[in-house]
C-alpha cells in the first residue's frame, strides 16, 4: 500500500464547489494525507523542512488545484522554489524523492473539447503540464497521468458528485496497486 | 548641631536610597517614601536635619518649579484646549465654591474679613507635585479621575497669579515693610504692584515666543552638549528669579514658560535635560515636606491640628464629589479625584508667608497651618493607597449595591470580546467589518458610556465574573477574546474561562515576556505579545529604508516572529533558572543571526534560505573542471 500526500492549493476554498466535494467525499481515507498549503501558510512563508519531513513519509505525490493560466496557483510555484531544494530534490547529491510519483489533480473551467488542437485553448491539456512533467524528471521521480475534471463552470451538483466517486476510485488505485 | 554641607547632602541622599525601595516594595509608591523618609531624618525623629529644613524646602520648592516647566512643555496647546471645559467649569468652580466654603466657616471661626478671604484662598489650592507624582506612577494619569485632577490643578495654578495680586489689597494696613525688600513690588502702591505681576507673565510670554528659539539655535548649534544642560537650568532658574523678583509663584511662571516653548522644536531636549534634576529637587522637596512636621506643635495641640486636617479635607473631598457628580464623572472614578484633590499643595506655603508678610494672617495661625498642610499633603499617598487597595477592588471585582450594576444582555454571538480598550477595540472592528458581531464586555464605564455614544454596543461588566459571561453567552460562544488592561484582570478572566468555559477557544494578549510565561502556564494556547508584530512590521520598513528589499526584509520579520514565539514555549520552562534562562536566550539570538544571513543551524529550520543559487554555481563548475 502507497501512502498519498496530496499538495491542496486554493486560494479561495470557500468558493469552490469543486475542490469541496473532491475533498470532502475522500475525506478519512486510509494512506491519504491533505495538506492545506494556503491554510497552512497564509503568508506564502513555507516551512521547508516541514513539507521535506512530508514528502518523504509518502510515496506519491498529488498537486490539486485550480487550473489558472494553464498552471496552478502561485503558491505551489512558491513551494516547488523552496522546497525542492538543490542538493535535496536534484543535482548530483540530490535524490531524496528518487522512485516517488507525482501528478495533478485539476479542475478546469472549459470543457476538453476547448483543450484541443483546434480548440479554444489549441493545446491539449496535458501540453501545459510539461514543467510539472520535466520537474518530475529532474527529481529522479516519475509522473503519471493526471487527474482532471474539465467543464467545471457548467457542472451541476450530480456530475460533480460523479467526479468525487471517479477521484476516489482514482485515490484508491494508486494506493492499493 | 552645624553639620556640613557634603555630610547633609550624604544624608538626604541615602535617606532617598534607602527609604524609595523600602516604600516602592511595599506598595506606598515613591512620593510617601520621600516623606516619610523626610520625617525619619527631620528634627523630630532623628534631628540629622534641623533649622534649616526651611531654607531646603524653599530651595527645593524648585523642583515644583521644574516640574510645572516640564508638564508645561509637555502640554499641547490643543489638548489645553480640549480641556478648556473642564479647566475652566471644574476648575474655577472649585475653586470658588472651596474658597467660600472655606472662607465662611473661618467667619463663623471669627476670623476678620481679609483674612478669612486669604484663608480661603490659599486652603482651595491642592498640591500639583504629589498628586500628579502618586497619579502618574499608579498609571492613572489618563484616566478620567486623571485627566480631571489636571484639569482642576491647572486651574489652581493659573489662579495663583490673581490671588498673588489680590492679598497685597487684603493686606489691613501697610506697615508690613519691616520685613527685607525682597521684591520689586514693595513699595508700589496695590494697583501698581498688580500691574508688575501682570507685566512679568507678558515678558515670559515675549521672551518665550521671539527670543528663546534663536537662542536655543546658538546654543544648539556649538554642539557642546552641557552647554545644553545649562542653559535648559539657567532658563527655568530665570523665570524663578523674574517671578520671586515680582513676589509671583516660580512655579507658575515656568509653567508659562513651558507652555510657550511646546511648539518647539528643542521641546524634547529641553525635557529630557530638566528631568533628572526635577526629579531629584522633587525627592528632596517631598522630604523636606516631611521634615517641616512640626510635630512638637502637633504634640501640644494634637486635637486641634487633627480636626483641622480631617474637617479641611472632608470638606474639600465633598466639594470635588459634588462637582464631579456634576460633570458626570463615573463614582469609581468621582471617588479617585476626590480623595486626589483633598489635600492642601505647596503653594499654600508659600503663600501663608506671603500673607504673613501682607499682615493678614498673624504668625500662630501660619505656623498652625503650615502644619495642617504638611500633614495633609503626607495623608494623600496614603489616601491613594487606600483607595487601591480597599475601594477599587470593590468596584472591579464586583458591582455592588452603591455602583453600577453590570448591563442585561440581550444578544448572544459566537464571540466575546472581554476588554474594550486599545487593543480589544481593533479586534472588534476587523471582526465587524468581517461581518461578525462580537459581544464585547468592558469594565472601564466611562469608556462603555463614550462608546454607546458612538453607536458601539458595549456592555459594562467585568468578564472575569462567571455569571457575566454566562448572560454574554459563554456557554455557546465558540471564541473568547481576552484583552484586558492590567494582567491582573486577563489572568483572573482566563481562569474563570478555564474553569467554567472549558469549550472556549481563548485568544489572549499578553503585554510582555513574564505574563506570556503567565499565560502558558494556565494553559493558553493562543497568546498575542501586545507589541511583537508592529515592532517587527517597523524593524522591516527600517531594513528598507536601509536598502534591504522590502520581500526579504517582510520574510524575515516573519520568520522571526515565528522563531521568536517557539523559542518562547522554551524558554517558559527554564524562566526560573537565571543563568541558563540568560545563555540560552544568548544562544538563539546568535542562531538566528545566523538563520537570517543564511547560514544553516541545527536548532532553526532555515526557511530563510530560498532562492540560493550558490551550491548550483559549485556544482556547475565542478562539472566543467
Amino acid at each position: 500500500m502507497s501512502r498519498i500526500l496530496i499538495l491542496f492549493a486554493h486560494p479561495a476554498f470557500e468558493k469552490s464547489r469543486v475542490h469541496h466535494q473532491l475533498l470532502t467525499t475522500i475525506r478519512g481515507m486510509q494512506g491519504v494525507t491533505v495538506h492545506d498549503l494556503y491554510e497552512t501558510y497564509p503568508d506564502l512563508n513555507i516551512d521547508v523542512r516541514q513539507e521535506q519531513g512530508l514528502l518523504l513519509q509518502h510515496d506519491i505525490i498529488l498537486f490539486q488545484h485550480p487550473f489558472y493560466w494553464y498552471s496552478a496557483p502561485a503558491i505551489i510555484k512558491q513551494w516547488q522554489d523552496l522546497v525542492l531544494e538543490h542538493g535535496w530534490a536534484y543535482g548530483r547529491t540530490g535524490t531524496a524523492l528518487r522512485g516517488k510519483r507525482i501528478t495533478n489533480v485539476i479542475s478546469a473551467g472549459t470543457k476538453e473539447e476547448a483543450y484541443q488542437a483546434d480548440g479554444w485553448h489549441q493545446h491539449p491539456l496535458t501540453d501545459f503540464l510539461l514543467p510539472f512533467k520535466q520537474t518530475a524528471t529532474l527529481c529522479n521521480m516519475q509522473y503519471l497521468d493526471p487527474f482532471v475534471v474539465y467543464g467545471t463552470h457548467q457542472l451541476g451538483a450530480t456530475a460533480i458528485s460523479e467526479h468525487a466517486i471517479s477521484y476516489k476510485e482514482f485515490l484508491e488505485n494508486l494506493r492499493d496497486r | 548641631m552645624e553639620h556640613s554641607y557634603f555630610f547633609i547632602t550624604m544624608i538626604y541622599l541615602a535617606a532617598a536610597v534607602v527609604f524609595i525601595p523600602i516604600a516602592k516594595k511595599l506598595g506606598l509608591g515613591s512620593v510617601l517614601g520621600y516623606l516619610l523618609a523626610g520625617v525619619v531624618i527631620g528634627p523630630s525623629l532623628m534631628g540629622f536635619i534641623g533649622s534649616e529644613g526651611q531654607d531646603l524646602m524653599h530651595f527645593a520648592e524648585f523642583g515644583v518649579v521644574m516640574m510645572l516647566f516640564l508638564i508645561g512643555i509637555e502640554l499641547e496647546p490643543a489638548l489645553l484646549w480640549n480641556l478648556r471645559a473642564p479647566i475652566l467649569g471644574l476648575g474655577g468652580l472649585q475653586v470658588l465654591l472651596t474658597t467660600a466654603a472655606v472662607a465662611g466657616l473661618a467667619l463663623l471661626l471669627g476670623q476678620p474679613l481679609n483674612a478669612a478671604l486669604a484663608l480661603g484662598m490659599i486652603l482651595s489650592l491642592s498640591s500639583t507635585a504629589i498628586v500628579l507624582q502618586s497619579l502618574k506612577e499608579k498609571g492613572q494619569l489618563s484616566s478620567a479621575a486623571g485627566q480631571s485632577a489636571f484639569s482642576v490643578l491647572l486651574f489652581q495654578d493659573i489662579a495663583v497669579i490673581p490671588m498673588l495680586a489680590v492679598f497685597p489689597l487684603l493686606a489691613g494696613s501697610p506697615q508690613g515693610s519691616s520685613h527685607s525688600a525682597s521684591s520689586l513690588r514693595d513699595n508700589l502702591p496695590a494697583w501698581g504692584q498688580t500691574m508688575v505681576v501682570l507685566g512679568a507673565v507678558v515678558v515670559i510670554v515675549v521672551a518665550g515666543r521671539y527670543l528663546l528659539r534663536p537662542l536655543l539655535r546658538i546654543i544648539a548649534a556649538t554642539r557642546v552638549r552641557e552647554l545644553f544642560t545649562a542653559f535648559s537650568l539657567l532658563l527655568v532658574v530665570s523665570i524663578s528669579v523674574l517671578m520671586s523678583l515680582v513676589g509671583l509663584s516660580p512655579a507658575l511662571g515656568a509653567f508659562l514658560g513651558g507652555v510657550v516653548l511646546a511648539n518647539s522644536e528643542y521641546r524634547h531636549e529641553l525635557e529630557s535635560d530638566i528631568e533628572p534634576f526635577k526629579g531629584l529637587l522633587l525627592g528632596l522637596f517631598f522630604m523636606a515636606v516631611g521634615a517641616s512636621i512640626d510635630f512638637r506643635l502637633i504634640l501640644s495641640i494634637p486635637w486641634v491640628i487633627l480636626g483641622l486636617v480631617v474637617g479641611l479635607m472632608a470638606l474639600k473631598a465633598l466639594i470635588l464629589l459634588g462637582l464631579g457628580k456634576i460633570f458626570k464623572i463615573s463614582i469609581e472614578q468621582n471617588l479617585l479625584f476626590a480623595m486626589a484633590l483633598s489635600q492642601v499643595g505647596e503653594f499654600a506655603f508659600v503663600l501663608l508667608s506671603f500673607s504673613n508678610q501682607n499682615n493678614i494672617l498673624p504668625q500662630a495661625t501660619v505656623s498652625i497651618l503650615t502644619a495642617v498642610v504638611a500633614i495633609s499633603m503626607a495623608l494623600t499617598p496614603l489616601l491613594l493607597l487606600v483607595y487601591e487597595k480597599l475601594i477599587q477592588p470593590r468596584f472591579s471585582v464586583k458591582s455592588s449595591d452603591n455602583t453600577r450594576e453590570a448591563d442585561e444582555i440581550q444578544e448572544k454571538h459566537p464571540i466575546i470580546i472581554a476588554g474594550f480598550g486599545r487593543f480589544g477595540n481593533i479586534v472588534g472592528r476587523f471582526l465587524r467589518v468581517n461581518g461578525v458581531k462580537a459581544t464585547i464586555l468592558d469594565l472601564d464605564s466611562d469608556r462603555v458610556d463614550a462608546l454607546h455614544n458612538l453607536g458601539v454596543k458595549v456592555y459594562y461588566g467585568d468578564a472575569a465574573r462567571r455569571d457575566m459571561l454566562e448572560s454574554a453567552g459563554a456557554a455557546d460562544a465558540k471564541v473568547i477574546i481576552v484583552a484586558m488592561d492590567t494582567v491582573e484582570q486577563t489572568l483572573e478572566v482566563v481562569r474563570v474561562v478555564r474553569k467554567h468555559f472549558p469549550h472556549l477557544q481563548m485568544l489572549v494578549k499578553a503585554e510582555n515576556i513574564p505574563d506570556t510565561f503567565e499565560l502558558m502556564d494556565l494553559g493558553v494556547l493562543h497568546i498575542y505579545r501586545e507589541t511583537l508584530d508592529t515592532s517587527l512590521r517597523m524593524g522591516a520598513d527600517a531594513l528598507q529604508m536601509l536598502g534591504v528589499r522590502a520581500y526579504h526584509a517582510y520574510r524575515n520579520a516573519g520568520t522571526f516572529r515565528k522563531q521568536d514565539e517557539k523559542a518562547m514555549k522554551g524558554l517558559s520552562a527554564i524562566r526560573d533558572d537565571k543563568k541558563l534562562y540568560i545563555n540560552t536566550v544568548k544562544e538563539r539570538i546568535e542562531e538566528l543571526e545566523k538563520l537570517m544571513s543564511g547560514e544553516r543551524t541545527t536548532r532553526f529550520n532555515p526557511s530563510g534560505l530560498g532562492w540560493d543559487e550558490q551550491s548550483l554555481i559549485e556544482e556547475a563548475r565542478q562539472e566543467e573542471e
